[in-house]
Protein backbone atom coordinates (compact mmCIF):
# COMPACT_ATOMS: atom_id res chain seq x y z
CA UNK A 1 0.00 0.00 0.00
CA UNK A 2 1.05 3.25 -1.01
CA UNK A 3 2.03 5.88 2.04
CA UNK A 4 -0.59 9.76 1.60
CA UNK A 5 1.57 12.10 3.42
CA UNK A 6 -0.77 14.87 5.04
CA UNK A 7 0.62 18.48 5.22
CA UNK A 8 -1.30 20.74 7.36
CA UNK A 9 -1.29 24.39 6.43
CA UNK A 10 -2.93 27.19 8.13
CA UNK A 11 -2.68 30.44 8.59
CA UNK A 12 -2.71 34.01 6.76
CA UNK A 13 -6.05 35.12 4.85
CA UNK A 14 -4.05 36.80 2.21
CA UNK A 15 -2.34 33.84 0.96
CA UNK A 16 -4.80 31.03 1.79
CA UNK A 17 -6.74 31.21 -1.88
CA UNK A 18 -3.24 31.57 -3.76
CA UNK A 19 -1.93 28.46 -1.57
CA UNK A 20 -5.34 26.54 -2.02
CA UNK A 21 -4.76 26.48 -6.16
CA UNK A 22 -1.07 25.63 -5.51
CA UNK A 23 -1.85 22.96 -3.93
CA UNK A 24 -4.57 21.63 -5.61
CA UNK A 25 -2.35 21.85 -8.42
CA UNK A 26 0.36 20.44 -6.79
CA UNK A 27 -1.63 17.16 -5.49
CA UNK A 28 -2.45 16.57 -8.79
CA UNK A 29 0.93 16.00 -9.93
CA UNK A 30 1.84 14.29 -6.57
CA UNK A 31 -0.96 11.58 -5.85
CA UNK A 32 0.78 10.56 -2.36
CA UNK A 33 0.58 14.45 -1.12
CA UNK A 34 -2.36 15.29 0.54
CA UNK A 35 -2.42 19.00 1.74
CA UNK A 36 -5.14 20.81 3.54
CA UNK A 37 -5.55 24.56 4.36
CA UNK A 38 -7.07 26.66 6.30
CA UNK A 39 -6.78 30.54 6.72
CA UNK A 40 -7.69 32.44 10.12
CA UNK A 41 -5.11 34.85 9.68
CA UNK A 42 -1.49 34.90 9.91
CA UNK A 43 -1.56 35.48 14.37
CA UNK A 44 -3.19 32.35 13.91
CA UNK A 45 -1.13 30.26 11.72
CA UNK A 46 1.98 30.89 13.44
CA UNK A 47 0.38 30.45 17.02
CA UNK A 48 -0.73 26.57 15.54
CA UNK A 49 2.76 26.62 14.49
CA UNK A 50 4.16 27.11 17.85
CA UNK A 51 1.72 25.12 19.72
CA UNK A 52 2.28 22.42 17.64
CA UNK A 53 -0.45 22.01 15.46
CA UNK A 54 0.23 22.73 11.95
CA UNK A 55 3.13 22.16 9.61
CA UNK A 56 3.64 25.02 7.73
CA UNK A 57 1.98 28.75 9.42
CA UNK A 58 1.54 30.52 6.11
CA UNK A 59 2.24 34.54 7.51
CA UNK A 60 1.75 37.86 5.48
CA UNK A 61 3.86 39.50 8.45
CA UNK A 62 7.54 38.64 9.78
CA UNK A 63 7.39 37.08 13.38
CA UNK A 64 7.26 39.46 16.32
CA UNK A 65 9.72 39.78 19.07
CA UNK A 66 7.29 37.84 21.32
CA UNK A 67 6.69 35.12 18.67
CA UNK A 68 10.57 34.63 18.21
CA UNK A 69 11.22 34.60 22.04
CA UNK A 70 8.03 32.15 22.34
CA UNK A 71 9.82 29.36 19.50
CA UNK A 72 13.15 29.74 21.43
CA UNK A 73 11.55 28.82 24.76
CA UNK A 74 10.13 25.92 23.51
CA UNK A 75 13.42 24.41 21.69
CA UNK A 76 11.90 25.46 18.04
CA UNK A 77 14.11 26.37 14.96
CA UNK A 78 11.35 28.31 12.86
CA UNK A 79 12.79 28.54 9.14
CA UNK A 80 11.13 31.05 6.37
CA UNK A 81 10.15 30.40 3.16
CA UNK A 82 8.95 33.49 0.94
CA UNK A 83 7.32 32.45 -1.85
CA UNK A 84 5.40 35.04 -3.39
CA UNK A 85 4.89 38.76 -2.61
CA UNK A 86 1.91 40.28 -2.38
CA UNK A 87 1.18 44.13 -3.22
CA UNK A 88 -1.51 45.93 -0.70
CA UNK A 89 -3.52 48.02 -2.61
CA UNK A 90 -5.63 51.19 -1.25
CA UNK A 91 -9.44 51.10 -2.39
CA UNK A 92 -11.69 53.75 -1.74
CA UNK A 93 -15.46 54.34 -3.08
CA UNK A 94 -15.36 56.11 -6.20
CA UNK A 95 -17.52 58.93 -5.14
CA UNK A 96 -15.18 59.78 -2.84
CA UNK A 97 -12.93 61.64 -5.70
CA UNK A 98 -9.82 60.39 -4.45
CA UNK A 99 -6.91 60.70 -7.06
CA UNK A 100 -3.69 59.84 -5.14
CA UNK A 101 -2.24 59.52 -1.49
CA UNK A 102 1.05 59.75 0.27
CA UNK A 103 2.16 57.76 2.35
CA UNK A 104 1.86 60.08 5.40
CA UNK A 105 -1.59 61.04 4.46
CA UNK A 106 -2.62 57.36 4.46
CA UNK A 107 -1.43 56.80 7.85
CA UNK A 108 -3.30 59.74 9.05
CA UNK A 109 -6.22 58.73 7.73
CA UNK A 110 -5.89 55.36 9.86
CA UNK A 111 -5.10 56.87 12.86
CA UNK A 112 -8.09 59.19 12.83
CA UNK A 113 -6.40 62.29 12.17
CA UNK A 114 -8.16 62.82 8.91
CA UNK A 115 -11.54 62.43 9.41
CA UNK A 116 -13.10 64.76 5.81
CA UNK A 117 -12.25 63.31 2.69
CA UNK A 118 -12.18 67.05 1.64
CA UNK A 119 -9.10 67.20 3.88
CA UNK A 120 -7.10 65.07 1.32
CA UNK A 121 -8.74 66.89 -2.09
CA UNK A 122 -11.69 64.57 -2.26
CA UNK A 123 -15.56 65.31 -2.03
CA UNK A 124 -16.36 66.55 1.52
CA UNK A 125 -17.78 63.80 3.51
CA UNK A 126 -17.02 61.60 6.80
CA UNK A 127 -14.06 59.11 5.88
CA UNK A 128 -15.45 55.48 6.87
CA UNK A 129 -12.49 53.06 7.50
CA UNK A 130 -12.69 49.68 6.74
CA UNK A 131 -9.48 47.02 7.87
CA UNK A 132 -9.03 43.55 9.31
CA UNK A 133 -8.95 41.58 12.82
CA UNK A 134 -5.73 41.91 14.87
CA UNK A 135 -5.46 38.14 14.33
CA UNK A 136 -4.37 39.57 10.42
CA UNK A 137 -0.81 39.93 9.14
CA UNK A 138 -2.33 42.61 6.78
CA UNK A 139 -3.28 44.25 9.75
CA UNK A 140 0.30 44.16 11.97
CA UNK A 141 2.01 44.95 8.41
CA UNK A 142 0.34 48.15 7.60
CA UNK A 143 0.10 49.37 11.09
CA UNK A 144 4.15 48.77 11.07
CA UNK A 145 4.29 50.45 7.28
CA UNK A 146 2.46 52.55 7.38
CA UNK A 147 0.76 53.93 11.09
CA UNK A 148 3.44 53.29 13.02
CA UNK A 149 1.19 53.71 16.09
CA UNK A 150 -2.67 52.43 16.42
CA UNK A 151 -5.26 52.41 14.32
CA UNK A 152 -8.03 54.87 15.20
CA UNK A 153 -10.77 52.77 17.20
CA UNK A 154 -13.17 54.11 14.39
CA UNK A 155 -11.94 51.28 12.56
CA UNK A 156 -14.72 48.87 11.58
CA UNK A 157 -13.00 45.17 11.57
CA UNK A 158 -14.00 43.08 9.01
CA UNK A 159 -13.83 39.23 8.82
CA UNK A 160 -12.16 38.85 5.74
CA UNK A 161 -10.74 40.95 3.17
CA UNK A 162 -13.43 39.57 0.67
CA UNK A 163 -15.89 41.27 3.51
CA UNK A 164 -13.81 44.59 3.13
CA UNK A 165 -13.95 44.85 -1.00
CA UNK A 166 -17.69 44.19 -0.31
CA UNK A 167 -18.02 46.87 2.58
CA UNK A 168 -16.30 49.63 0.02
CA UNK A 169 -18.22 48.98 -2.80
CA UNK A 170 -21.13 49.71 -0.59
CA UNK A 171 -20.08 52.36 1.37
CA UNK A 172 -19.92 56.27 -0.50
CA UNK A 173 -17.26 57.58 2.06
CA UNK A 174 -15.46 53.89 2.20
CA UNK A 175 -11.87 53.39 2.15
CA UNK A 176 -10.09 49.84 2.76
CA UNK A 177 -6.57 48.01 2.15
CA UNK A 178 -6.88 44.79 0.47
CA UNK A 179 -4.32 42.37 -1.29
CA UNK A 180 -3.73 42.72 -4.65
CA UNK A 181 -5.35 39.14 -5.22
CA UNK A 182 -8.84 40.40 -4.18
CA UNK A 183 -9.32 43.16 -6.87
CA UNK A 184 -8.47 40.80 -9.97
CA UNK A 185 -10.40 38.73 -11.44
CA UNK A 186 -9.57 35.51 -12.56
CA UNK A 187 -9.28 36.53 -15.96
CA UNK A 188 -7.27 39.35 -15.50
CA UNK A 189 -9.74 41.82 -15.24
CA UNK A 190 -10.41 44.46 -12.17
CA UNK A 191 -13.00 43.95 -9.73
CA UNK A 192 -15.52 46.87 -10.74
CA UNK A 193 -17.23 49.16 -8.11
CA UNK A 194 -13.89 50.11 -6.01
CA UNK A 195 -10.99 52.62 -7.04
CA UNK A 196 -7.70 51.56 -6.88
CA UNK A 197 -5.65 54.53 -5.37
CA UNK A 198 -2.03 55.51 -6.45
CA UNK A 199 0.52 55.87 -3.74
CA UNK A 200 3.05 58.52 -3.24
CA UNK A 201 6.23 57.94 -1.25
CA UNK A 202 5.78 61.85 -0.30
CA UNK A 203 3.74 64.58 -1.14
CA UNK A 204 6.73 65.41 -4.21
CA UNK A 205 6.98 62.16 -5.39
CA UNK A 206 4.95 60.64 -8.67
CA UNK A 207 1.99 58.73 -7.59
CA UNK A 208 2.59 55.00 -8.06
CA UNK A 209 -0.52 52.64 -8.48
CA UNK A 210 -0.21 48.83 -7.66
CA UNK A 211 -1.32 47.55 -10.97
CA UNK A 212 1.75 48.45 -12.73
CA UNK A 213 3.98 45.66 -12.06
CA UNK A 214 7.52 47.30 -13.48
CA UNK A 215 7.03 49.55 -10.27
CA UNK A 216 6.51 46.72 -7.97
CA UNK A 217 9.41 45.16 -8.49
CA UNK A 218 11.49 48.76 -8.60
CA UNK A 219 10.04 49.69 -5.21
CA UNK A 220 9.03 52.92 -6.14
CA UNK A 221 5.69 51.05 -5.05
CA UNK A 222 5.80 51.48 -1.35
CA UNK A 223 3.26 48.63 -0.22
CA UNK A 224 4.81 45.22 -1.16
CA UNK A 225 5.60 42.63 1.17
CA UNK A 226 7.24 39.07 0.94
CA UNK A 227 4.25 36.05 1.86
CA UNK A 228 6.07 33.79 4.01
CA UNK A 229 5.64 29.98 4.64
CA UNK A 230 6.79 28.78 8.39
CA UNK A 231 8.21 25.75 8.99
CA UNK A 232 10.06 24.14 12.30
CA UNK A 233 12.93 23.51 11.35
CA UNK A 234 14.33 22.84 7.54
CA UNK A 235 11.25 21.88 5.74
CA UNK A 236 11.34 17.67 4.88
CA UNK A 237 9.57 15.20 2.50
CA UNK A 238 6.41 16.26 1.01
CA UNK A 239 6.58 19.76 2.54
CA UNK A 240 9.87 20.26 0.51
CA UNK A 241 8.77 19.10 -2.57
CA UNK A 242 5.88 21.27 -2.13
CA UNK A 243 7.80 24.58 -1.85
CA UNK A 244 10.25 23.75 -4.61
CA UNK A 245 6.71 23.42 -6.85
CA UNK A 246 5.71 26.77 -5.62
CA UNK A 247 9.45 28.22 -7.15
CA UNK A 248 8.93 26.26 -10.59
CA UNK A 249 7.56 27.69 -13.38
CA UNK A 250 3.92 26.21 -13.19
CA UNK A 251 3.83 27.46 -9.76
CA UNK A 252 4.82 30.82 -10.72
CA UNK A 253 2.69 30.87 -13.18
CA UNK A 254 -0.49 30.02 -10.82
CA UNK A 255 1.04 32.82 -8.57
CA UNK A 256 1.08 35.43 -11.47
CA UNK A 257 -2.36 34.34 -12.44
CA UNK A 258 -3.81 35.02 -8.82
CA UNK A 259 -3.17 38.44 -8.90
CA UNK A 260 0.42 37.79 -6.99
CA UNK A 261 4.14 38.48 -7.75
CA UNK A 262 6.63 35.77 -8.36
CA UNK A 263 9.56 36.61 -5.76
CA UNK A 264 12.49 38.40 -7.80
CA UNK A 265 16.23 38.14 -6.41
CA UNK A 266 16.70 41.80 -4.94
CA UNK A 267 13.27 41.40 -2.53
CA UNK A 268 14.52 38.08 -1.18
CA UNK A 269 17.57 39.63 -0.75
CA UNK A 270 16.38 42.45 0.99
CA UNK A 271 14.02 40.40 3.18
CA UNK A 272 16.66 37.93 4.03
CA UNK A 273 18.76 40.69 5.49
CA UNK A 274 16.00 41.85 7.69
CA UNK A 275 14.60 38.67 9.04
CA UNK A 276 16.88 36.97 11.92
CA UNK A 277 15.50 33.51 10.51
CA UNK A 278 17.12 31.23 8.73
CA UNK A 279 15.32 31.66 5.48
CA UNK A 280 15.34 29.73 2.67
CA UNK A 281 14.10 29.47 -1.04
CA UNK A 282 14.06 27.25 -4.24
CA UNK A 283 13.68 30.34 -6.74
CA UNK A 284 17.60 29.38 -7.77
CA UNK A 285 17.09 26.07 -7.98
CA UNK A 286 14.35 26.35 -10.81
CA UNK A 287 15.95 28.88 -13.23
CA UNK B 1 -34.58 -13.39 45.12
CA UNK B 2 -34.96 -10.09 43.47
CA UNK B 3 -35.95 -9.94 39.59
CA UNK B 4 -35.17 -8.59 36.12
CA UNK B 5 -37.27 -5.55 37.34
CA UNK B 6 -35.72 -4.35 40.34
CA UNK B 7 -32.43 -4.04 38.66
CA UNK B 8 -33.55 -2.64 35.86
CA UNK B 9 -35.09 0.12 38.20
CA UNK B 10 -32.13 0.64 40.00
CA UNK B 11 -29.96 1.06 36.77
CA UNK B 12 -32.67 3.65 35.24
CA UNK B 13 -32.75 5.59 38.74
CA UNK B 14 -28.97 5.71 39.05
CA UNK B 15 -27.89 6.81 35.68
CA UNK B 16 -31.02 9.76 35.79
CA UNK B 17 -29.17 11.17 38.59
CA UNK B 18 -25.71 10.82 36.86
CA UNK B 19 -26.75 12.47 33.93
CA UNK B 20 -28.54 14.88 36.45
CA UNK B 21 -25.82 15.56 38.44
CA UNK B 22 -23.08 15.82 35.61
CA UNK B 23 -24.70 18.66 34.13
CA UNK B 24 -24.89 20.42 37.54
CA UNK B 25 -20.68 19.12 37.63
CA UNK B 26 -20.13 20.48 34.07
CA UNK B 27 -21.84 24.09 34.82
CA UNK B 28 -19.29 24.41 38.25
CA UNK B 29 -16.34 23.17 36.02
CA UNK B 30 -17.16 25.95 33.46
CA UNK B 31 -17.30 28.41 36.32
CA UNK B 32 -14.60 27.46 38.24
CA UNK B 33 -12.57 27.48 35.28
CA UNK B 34 -13.35 31.01 34.09
CA UNK B 35 -12.93 32.46 37.67
CA UNK B 36 -9.22 30.43 37.63
CA UNK B 37 -8.50 32.18 34.80
CA UNK B 38 -10.00 35.22 35.12
CA UNK B 39 -8.45 35.64 38.44
CA UNK B 40 -4.76 35.86 36.78
CA UNK B 41 -6.34 38.66 34.73
CA UNK B 42 -6.91 40.66 37.42
CA UNK B 43 -3.58 39.90 39.32
CA UNK B 44 -2.21 41.65 36.43
CA UNK B 45 -4.65 44.65 35.50
CA UNK B 46 -6.46 46.96 37.86
CA UNK B 47 -10.42 45.84 38.23
CA UNK B 48 -11.07 49.81 38.13
CA UNK B 49 -9.47 49.80 34.74
CA UNK B 50 -11.07 46.75 33.02
CA UNK B 51 -14.40 47.88 33.83
CA UNK B 52 -13.60 51.47 32.94
CA UNK B 53 -13.44 53.52 29.56
CA UNK B 54 -10.23 52.42 28.58
CA UNK B 55 -9.85 51.18 25.34
CA UNK B 56 -9.93 47.86 24.25
CA UNK B 57 -6.75 47.27 22.64
CA UNK B 58 -4.48 44.36 23.66
CA UNK B 59 -3.10 44.33 20.31
CA UNK B 60 -1.41 47.75 20.65
CA UNK B 61 1.24 48.93 19.32
CA UNK B 62 2.85 50.63 22.18
CA UNK B 63 0.86 49.51 25.60
CA UNK B 64 -1.59 47.37 25.36
CA UNK B 65 -4.93 48.16 27.18
CA UNK B 66 -7.68 46.27 28.40
CA UNK B 67 -11.16 48.17 29.02
CA UNK B 68 -14.73 46.44 28.44
CA UNK B 69 -16.55 49.72 28.56
CA UNK B 70 -17.19 50.20 24.86
CA UNK B 71 -17.38 46.29 24.64
CA UNK B 72 -19.99 46.08 27.12
CA UNK B 73 -21.74 49.38 25.78
CA UNK B 74 -21.85 47.54 22.50
CA UNK B 75 -23.34 43.88 24.37
CA UNK B 76 -26.04 46.33 25.88
CA UNK B 77 -26.62 48.36 22.55
CA UNK B 78 -27.47 45.18 20.72
CA UNK B 79 -29.23 43.05 23.43
CA UNK B 80 -31.62 45.95 24.51
CA UNK B 81 -32.48 47.30 21.63
CA UNK B 82 -32.94 43.86 20.20
CA UNK B 83 -35.20 43.41 23.18
CA UNK B 84 -37.04 46.49 22.29
CA UNK B 85 -38.09 44.81 19.43
CA UNK B 86 -39.22 41.39 19.95
CA UNK B 87 -40.51 41.74 23.23
CA UNK B 88 -43.67 43.97 21.92
CA UNK B 89 -43.49 41.92 18.78
CA UNK B 90 -43.18 38.54 20.80
CA UNK B 91 -46.45 39.05 22.69
CA UNK B 92 -48.38 40.62 20.45
CA UNK B 93 -47.63 37.14 18.57
CA UNK B 94 -48.20 35.38 21.50
CA UNK B 95 -51.68 37.18 22.31
CA UNK B 96 -52.54 36.79 18.71
CA UNK B 97 -51.28 32.80 18.36
CA UNK B 98 -53.13 31.82 21.64
CA UNK B 99 -56.49 33.84 21.70
CA UNK B 100 -57.03 35.40 18.75
CA UNK B 101 -56.00 33.36 15.84
CA UNK B 102 -58.48 30.32 14.68
CA UNK B 103 -57.09 26.91 15.41
CA UNK B 104 -56.12 26.26 11.92
CA UNK B 105 -54.12 29.38 11.71
CA UNK B 106 -52.45 28.39 14.96
CA UNK B 107 -51.28 25.26 13.84
CA UNK B 108 -49.71 26.78 10.40
CA UNK B 109 -48.11 29.50 12.03
CA UNK B 110 -46.49 28.36 15.44
CA UNK B 111 -44.40 25.91 13.98
CA UNK B 112 -42.69 28.38 11.45
CA UNK B 113 -42.34 30.61 14.15
CA UNK B 114 -40.52 28.10 16.46
CA UNK B 115 -38.28 27.26 12.79
CA UNK B 116 -36.84 30.20 12.85
CA UNK B 117 -35.04 29.45 15.99
CA UNK B 118 -33.30 27.11 13.45
CA UNK B 119 -31.77 29.39 11.47
CA UNK B 120 -27.94 29.25 12.01
CA UNK B 121 -26.51 32.48 13.14
CA UNK B 122 -24.18 32.62 10.22
CA UNK B 123 -26.96 32.98 8.31
CA UNK B 124 -28.32 35.84 9.90
CA UNK B 125 -24.94 37.23 9.97
CA UNK B 126 -24.94 37.66 6.32
CA UNK B 127 -28.46 38.51 6.04
CA UNK B 128 -27.51 41.29 8.04
CA UNK B 129 -24.72 41.92 5.89
CA UNK B 130 -26.37 42.07 2.50
CA UNK B 131 -30.07 42.95 2.99
CA UNK B 132 -30.09 44.27 6.93
CA UNK B 133 -27.47 46.73 6.03
CA UNK B 134 -27.50 47.92 2.78
CA UNK B 135 -31.46 48.04 3.82
CA UNK B 136 -30.73 50.20 7.42
CA UNK B 137 -28.19 52.46 5.10
CA UNK B 138 -30.65 53.14 2.58
CA UNK B 139 -33.66 54.27 4.25
CA UNK B 140 -31.71 56.36 7.34
CA UNK B 141 -29.30 57.93 4.61
CA UNK B 142 -25.91 56.38 6.79
CA UNK B 143 -22.86 55.65 4.51
CA UNK B 144 -23.16 51.75 5.53
CA UNK B 145 -25.31 49.61 8.00
CA UNK B 146 -22.63 47.93 9.78
CA UNK B 147 -24.29 49.42 13.18
CA UNK B 148 -25.50 48.33 16.60
CA UNK B 149 -29.21 48.88 15.15
CA UNK B 150 -28.72 46.19 12.65
CA UNK B 151 -27.59 43.60 15.33
CA UNK B 152 -30.05 44.65 17.39
CA UNK B 153 -32.75 44.10 14.48
CA UNK B 154 -31.11 40.31 13.59
CA UNK B 155 -30.87 39.42 17.59
CA UNK B 156 -34.62 40.59 17.76
CA UNK B 157 -35.17 38.14 15.01
CA UNK B 158 -33.37 35.16 16.43
CA UNK B 159 -34.95 36.10 20.19
CA UNK B 160 -38.31 35.82 18.89
CA UNK B 161 -38.95 32.40 18.93
CA UNK B 162 -37.86 31.62 22.68
CA UNK B 163 -40.47 35.08 23.19
CA UNK B 164 -42.89 33.64 21.62
CA UNK B 165 -43.11 30.00 22.93
CA UNK B 166 -42.97 30.93 26.74
CA UNK B 167 -45.03 33.95 26.39
CA UNK B 168 -47.94 31.82 24.27
CA UNK B 169 -47.55 29.56 27.26
CA UNK B 170 -47.79 32.29 29.71
CA UNK B 171 -51.14 33.17 27.98
CA UNK B 172 -52.56 29.73 27.44
CA UNK B 173 -52.09 29.44 31.25
CA UNK B 174 -54.49 31.98 32.33
CA UNK B 175 -57.15 30.07 34.16
CA UNK B 176 -60.58 30.20 32.05
CA UNK B 177 -62.53 30.90 34.59
CA UNK B 178 -61.07 34.29 34.65
CA UNK B 179 -61.91 35.51 31.36
CA UNK B 180 -65.16 33.43 31.53
CA UNK B 181 -66.34 35.60 34.91
CA UNK B 182 -64.96 38.54 32.93
CA UNK B 183 -67.05 37.91 30.37
CA UNK B 184 -70.24 37.11 32.16
CA UNK B 185 -69.51 40.78 33.63
CA UNK B 186 -70.09 42.47 30.12
CA UNK B 187 -66.50 42.98 29.15
CA UNK B 188 -65.78 42.63 25.44
CA UNK B 189 -62.95 40.49 24.22
CA UNK B 190 -60.36 43.09 23.74
CA UNK B 191 -61.43 44.38 27.40
CA UNK B 192 -60.81 40.81 28.49
CA UNK B 193 -57.58 40.46 26.86
CA UNK B 194 -55.97 43.61 28.00
CA UNK B 195 -57.67 43.75 31.61
CA UNK B 196 -57.88 40.48 32.60
CA UNK B 197 -55.67 37.70 30.76
CA UNK B 198 -52.69 40.71 30.32
CA UNK B 199 -52.24 41.07 34.42
CA UNK B 200 -52.90 37.46 35.07
CA UNK B 201 -50.24 36.68 32.93
CA UNK B 202 -47.79 39.58 33.79
CA UNK B 203 -44.72 37.84 35.37
CA UNK B 204 -44.89 34.66 32.37
CA UNK B 205 -44.79 37.61 29.96
CA UNK B 206 -41.40 38.85 31.83
CA UNK B 207 -40.31 35.82 32.28
CA UNK B 208 -40.07 35.06 28.16
CA UNK B 209 -38.84 38.63 27.85
CA UNK B 210 -35.89 37.80 30.67
CA UNK B 211 -35.23 34.46 28.14
CA UNK B 212 -35.06 36.29 25.10
CA UNK B 213 -32.90 38.49 26.12
CA UNK B 214 -30.61 35.77 27.23
CA UNK B 215 -30.55 34.22 24.23
CA UNK B 216 -29.43 37.55 22.64
CA UNK B 217 -26.83 38.47 24.67
CA UNK B 218 -24.81 35.02 24.53
CA UNK B 219 -25.42 35.27 20.47
CA UNK B 220 -21.32 35.69 18.35
CA UNK B 221 -21.40 35.14 14.79
CA UNK B 222 -24.35 37.15 13.86
CA UNK B 223 -23.44 40.17 15.75
CA UNK B 224 -19.79 39.51 14.55
CA UNK B 225 -20.62 39.80 10.87
CA UNK B 226 -23.19 42.58 11.16
CA UNK B 227 -22.30 44.98 13.31
CA UNK B 228 -18.68 45.96 12.05
CA UNK B 229 -16.26 45.50 15.22
CA UNK B 230 -14.95 48.86 15.57
CA UNK B 231 -13.95 49.26 19.43
CA UNK B 232 -14.64 52.84 20.04
CA UNK B 233 -17.07 54.10 22.24
CA UNK B 234 -20.64 53.98 20.61
CA UNK B 235 -22.51 57.51 20.23
CA UNK B 236 -25.94 55.23 19.26
CA UNK B 237 -27.74 52.57 17.40
CA UNK B 238 -26.42 54.30 14.32
CA UNK B 239 -22.61 53.53 15.70
CA UNK B 240 -20.55 50.27 14.90
CA UNK B 241 -20.12 48.37 18.07
CA UNK B 242 -17.91 45.24 19.02
CA UNK B 243 -19.79 42.94 22.11
CA UNK B 244 -17.88 41.58 24.24
CA UNK B 245 -19.01 37.25 22.53
CA UNK B 246 -17.36 38.99 19.25
CA UNK B 247 -14.33 40.24 21.26
CA UNK B 248 -13.98 36.58 22.90
CA UNK B 249 -14.21 35.05 19.51
CA UNK B 250 -12.07 37.13 17.47
CA UNK B 251 -9.14 37.12 19.88
CA UNK B 252 -9.48 33.39 21.51
CA UNK B 253 -7.87 32.09 18.06
CA UNK B 254 -4.56 34.13 18.09
CA UNK B 255 -4.27 34.60 21.43
CA UNK B 256 -0.88 32.92 22.89
CA UNK B 257 -1.72 30.81 25.90
CA UNK B 258 -0.98 32.57 29.82
CA UNK B 259 -0.45 36.07 28.29
CA UNK B 260 -2.04 38.51 29.93
CA UNK B 261 -4.47 38.67 26.66
CA UNK B 262 -5.53 35.35 27.24
CA UNK B 263 -6.58 35.94 30.89
CA UNK B 264 -8.60 38.97 30.01
CA UNK B 265 -9.89 37.08 27.54
CA UNK B 266 -11.05 34.47 30.06
CA UNK B 267 -12.11 37.62 32.54
CA UNK B 268 -14.58 39.03 29.36
CA UNK B 269 -16.56 35.76 28.96
CA UNK B 270 -16.64 35.40 33.12
CA UNK B 271 -18.10 39.21 32.73
CA UNK B 272 -20.47 37.39 30.20
CA UNK B 273 -21.26 34.23 32.19
CA UNK B 274 -22.32 35.89 35.23
CA UNK B 275 -24.80 38.45 33.18
CA UNK B 276 -26.46 35.70 31.84
CA UNK B 277 -26.57 33.72 34.68
CA UNK B 278 -28.14 36.82 36.36
CA UNK B 279 -30.93 37.12 33.63
CA UNK B 280 -31.73 33.26 34.13
CA UNK B 281 -31.97 33.59 37.78
CA UNK B 282 -34.20 36.20 38.03
CA UNK B 283 -36.69 35.28 34.59
CA UNK B 284 -37.06 31.60 36.41
CA UNK B 285 -37.88 32.74 39.93
CA UNK B 286 -40.10 34.92 37.95
CA UNK B 287 -41.65 32.35 36.36
CA UNK B 288 -42.26 30.30 39.28
CA UNK B 289 -43.76 33.09 40.85
CA UNK B 290 -46.29 33.13 37.99
CA UNK B 291 -46.41 29.63 37.90
CA UNK B 292 -47.77 29.66 41.57
CA UNK B 293 -49.93 32.29 41.64
CA UNK B 294 -51.42 30.42 38.23
CA UNK B 295 -52.18 27.30 40.76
Amino acid sequence: MRRVETITVRGSDTEVNLVFHLAEQYMSIDSAASISITGGGSGVGIAALLNGKTDVANSSRALTEQELALAKARGMTLVAHVFAADALVIIVHPSTGVTSLTLEQLGRIYAGDIRDWSEVGGRPGPISLYGRQSNSGTFVYFREKVLRRDFSPALKQMNGTAQIVESVMRDPYGIGYVGLGYIIKADGSLRQGVRVVPLRMDARSPAVSPLDTQALRSGLYPLVRPLYQFTNGEPQGKIRAFFQFEASPMGQQIIAENGYLPPWPEMLAADAELTSLKTINFYSDSQ
Amino acid sequence: MKGHRFYWNCFFENSLAVSGWLSVAILVGIFLLLLTNSWRAFERLSLTSFFSLTPWNPAAYDTPSYGIGALLMGTALTTLGAIAIAAPLGIGMAFFLSEIAPARLRNLLKPFVELTAAVPSVVMGFAGIVLVGPFLARVFGLPNGLNALNGAILLAFMSLPTIVSVAEEAVQAVPKAYKEASYALGANRWETLIRVTLPACYSGLLAAIMLGMGRAIGETMTVLMATGNATAMPQGFFSSVRTITATVAIEMGEVATGTTHYYALFACALVLFLITLAINIVAERVAARWRKRGQ
